[in-house]
């Protein structure tokens, strides 16, 4: 059953078609897969999902509504969380902070809640609290930095806080945009081990865009290529790997003598 | 020396004052606070009591351009808009104080809405400028609207009346101030521990991925001006009460720069910040003077040349601050009880 449909997607920055008619679907509980060189509008596809880019044509079906006119944060209400190609936490808070703050739109206390925090305020974050602590925190091994300023972390575990605040926002979908980029072998393996973990224990579905193709061969169900905005293969890993047009995208075509 | 920190509830782990010293500590202070007027003359109560409307119009400023990272350059004039609201209210309604400090701030958070609605197309200087046009509107507004501000030679109010008591003095105007200050710098550390602070502190960090979570950034921006300049009209109003008198000439851009200082020497985003940079900003002046006042009497000639030395240092200690110490007055304080934490041992 398709839990995300995207048709006839158009993005253009002036003269610059950066998408082209680009339509797919995602099955739920399913691994996608989008590759394609540098520059091909992966990270454009996820701007367009998310809402911070607005494409000129085509509608984006999310859980059966048309959610292409919404805004952000309206977006992320419904279940569409992602993560950055280059981390994009907030460095002025701790990593505890950073993952209470993905679950902003389901908490319900208002402002004078907040200004006295007893009572409704008070239990909300302990519920909040706990929940984290029991599916985000011990889940993805980060107890030990839950108190330190996420300024302070490495790469790899800033990558991983970032998933955690993801999945705080208890999605539906999960975007991921490379997220093992400059990671060394062991890291990756740590990441790729916490995807597929989500994937089977919570029913997620989720969308990957990435580098590493031995990884992506290895774990997703679908693959889709873009190359200049344009979609060129959809299909298993099995089948991307002898599509004689993706094998041209990323090696080139032979010339033809004569 | 504090030797390991067991929590066995998240709520004990999530408390403000979560060890018995640092409640301890508390009460010493409350203490010290509630005994102060008794020893002190009345010079000392004026300084807390100018102190204390620091603190509170520099918490507001300190929930938006601190936590939100929205710089303001008019937080003088809602503090003016409060005092002037308190005032007229007072003087033309006969509203009692008590009522007259809430709607004050209420005043100001509208106002302080109106100045914060070009926030959902501006950000950072270009925001920063439509503040100042604030503060330069509402100064001429305060100048030239004579029948409801008296233009310049401002409002005059009776002493206020609080449950039949007259608090025309600066003793018992401190307890006014003491009771404000707790319950604004309660406020503000409450909201920072729940999703309202946290979505401030999220735009501040990187708004777009801040909206990307699922907060409605102009929503939230309004809330932090909101908030904000109504703490300042707060501020407004019991700086009125005190003073008994205003004039536009309270409320000039220059004022707005003082609190900017003031939560920058503090700290920015840090609600000890606002308090130690409020208190440092009012007492450091003061104190350079007394100390000239005691070189006036050994050279009583140097005085021409000392006496306008007082802005350089006082210029000059921010400046050092600034460089020495970025994080501010509430980074230094971290530092000193990070180092009696492990005393007399060094690791």
């Amino acid at each position: 059953m398709p839990i995300l449909e995207v048709n006839n997607l158009r993005l253009a920055f002036g003269g610059l078609q950066v998408l082209d008619d680009v339509s797919f679907t995602v099955n739920e509980g399913e691994i996608y897969a989008i590759i394609g060189p540098n520059g091909a509008g992966k990270t454009s596809i996820l701007n367009c999902l998310g809402g911070f880019y607005r494409q000129q044509a085509g509608d984006i079906i999310f859980t059966g509504n048309d959610i292409s006119s919404l805004s952000p944060d309206r977006r992320a209400a419904l279940g569409l969380a992602r993560t950055f190609q280059n981390i994009a936490l907030f460095h002025g808070m701790t990593v505890l902070d950073n993952i209470k703050l993905g679950s902003h739109a389901h908490l319900k206390s208002g402002l004078l809640d907040t200004l006295l925090y007893w009572g409704r305020a008070h239990r909300e974050e302990m519920k909040l609290r706990e929940e984290i602590e029991r599916e985000i925190i011990d889940f993805l091994e980060i107890e030990h930095i839950r108190k330190q300023p996420v300024s302070t972390l490495a790469y790899g575990l800033q990558k991983r806080v970032e998933l955690a605040r993801a999945l705080a926002m208890r999605p539906k979908i999960l975007l991921l945009d490379e997220p093992v980029a400059g990671m060394n072998a062991e890291e990756t393996e740590d990441m790729v081990r916490f995807i597929l973990d989500i994937q089977e224990e919570r029913d997620l579905t989720i969308v990957i865009i990435e580098h590493d193709m031995r990884m992506i061969m290895d774990i997703s169900d679908r693959i889709m290529v873009l190359n200049f905005g344009c979609k060129i293969a959809e299909g298993t890993p099995g089948e991307i790997q002898k599509h004689p047009e993706v094998l041209k995208a990323y090696l080139g075509e032979k010339r033809k003598h004569g | 020396m504090r030797i390991g920190d067991y929590k066995e509830s998240y709520a004990a782990d999530e408390a403000v004052f979560s060890t018995p010293t640092s409640r301890f500590w508390l009460g010493v202070l409350f203490a010290a606070m509630a005994a102060f007027p008794f020893f002190a003359g009345d010079y000392l109560l004026y300084m807390a009591n100018i102190t204390g409307i620091a603190i509170v119009a520099a918490l507001g400023l300190n929930i938006l351009t601190g936590a939100t990272g929205q710089i303001s350059l008019g937080h003088a004039a809602f503090i003016g808009i409060g005092a002037y609201t308190s005032a007229i209210l007072t003087n033309r309604f006969g509203l009692p104080y008590l009522l007259c400090l809430p709607l004050a701030g209420l005043a100001a958070a509208f106002f302080g809405i109106l100045v914060g609605a070009p926030s959902m197309r501006m950000k950072g200087l270009y925001l920063c400028i439509t503040t100042l046009a604030a503060q330069v509107i509402f100064e001429f507004l305060f100048v030239h609207w004579e029948t409801l501000t008296g233009g310049i030679r401002g409002l005059n109010v009776p002493a206020p009346e609080v449950f039949g008591l007259k608090i025309d003095s600066e003793f018992s105007f401190y307890w006014i101030t003491a009771v404000v200050v707790i319950i604004a710098a309660t406020v503000s550390r409450n909201l920072f521990r729940t999703r309202m602070g946290r979505a401030f502190i999220a735009i501040r960090d990187r708004d777009i991925s801040a909206e990307l979570m699922g907060i409605n950034l102009f929503r939230y921006k309004l809330y932090a001006f909101a908030i904000s300049s109504f703490l300042a009209g707060i501020a407004g109003s019991l700086w009125v009460g005190h003073l008994r008198s205003i004039t536009p000439e309270h409320f000039p851009l220059h004022e707005s720069i003082r609190y900017l200082a003031m939560i920058i020497v503090g700290g920015l985003g840090n609600i000890l910040g606002a308090i130690y940079g409020a208190i440092f900003m009012t007492m450091i002046p003061e104190l350079l003077q007394s100390v000239l006042k005691y070189f006036e009497s050994m050279f009583p000639q140097a005085m021409a040349f000392l006496f306008p030395l007082q802005t350089v240092v006082f210029g000059l200690l921010i400046v050092v601050f600034l460089v020495f110490e970025p994080h501010g007055l509430a980074e230094i304080w971290c530092r000193i009880k990070n180092f009696f934490r492990l005393w007399p041992f060094k690791h």
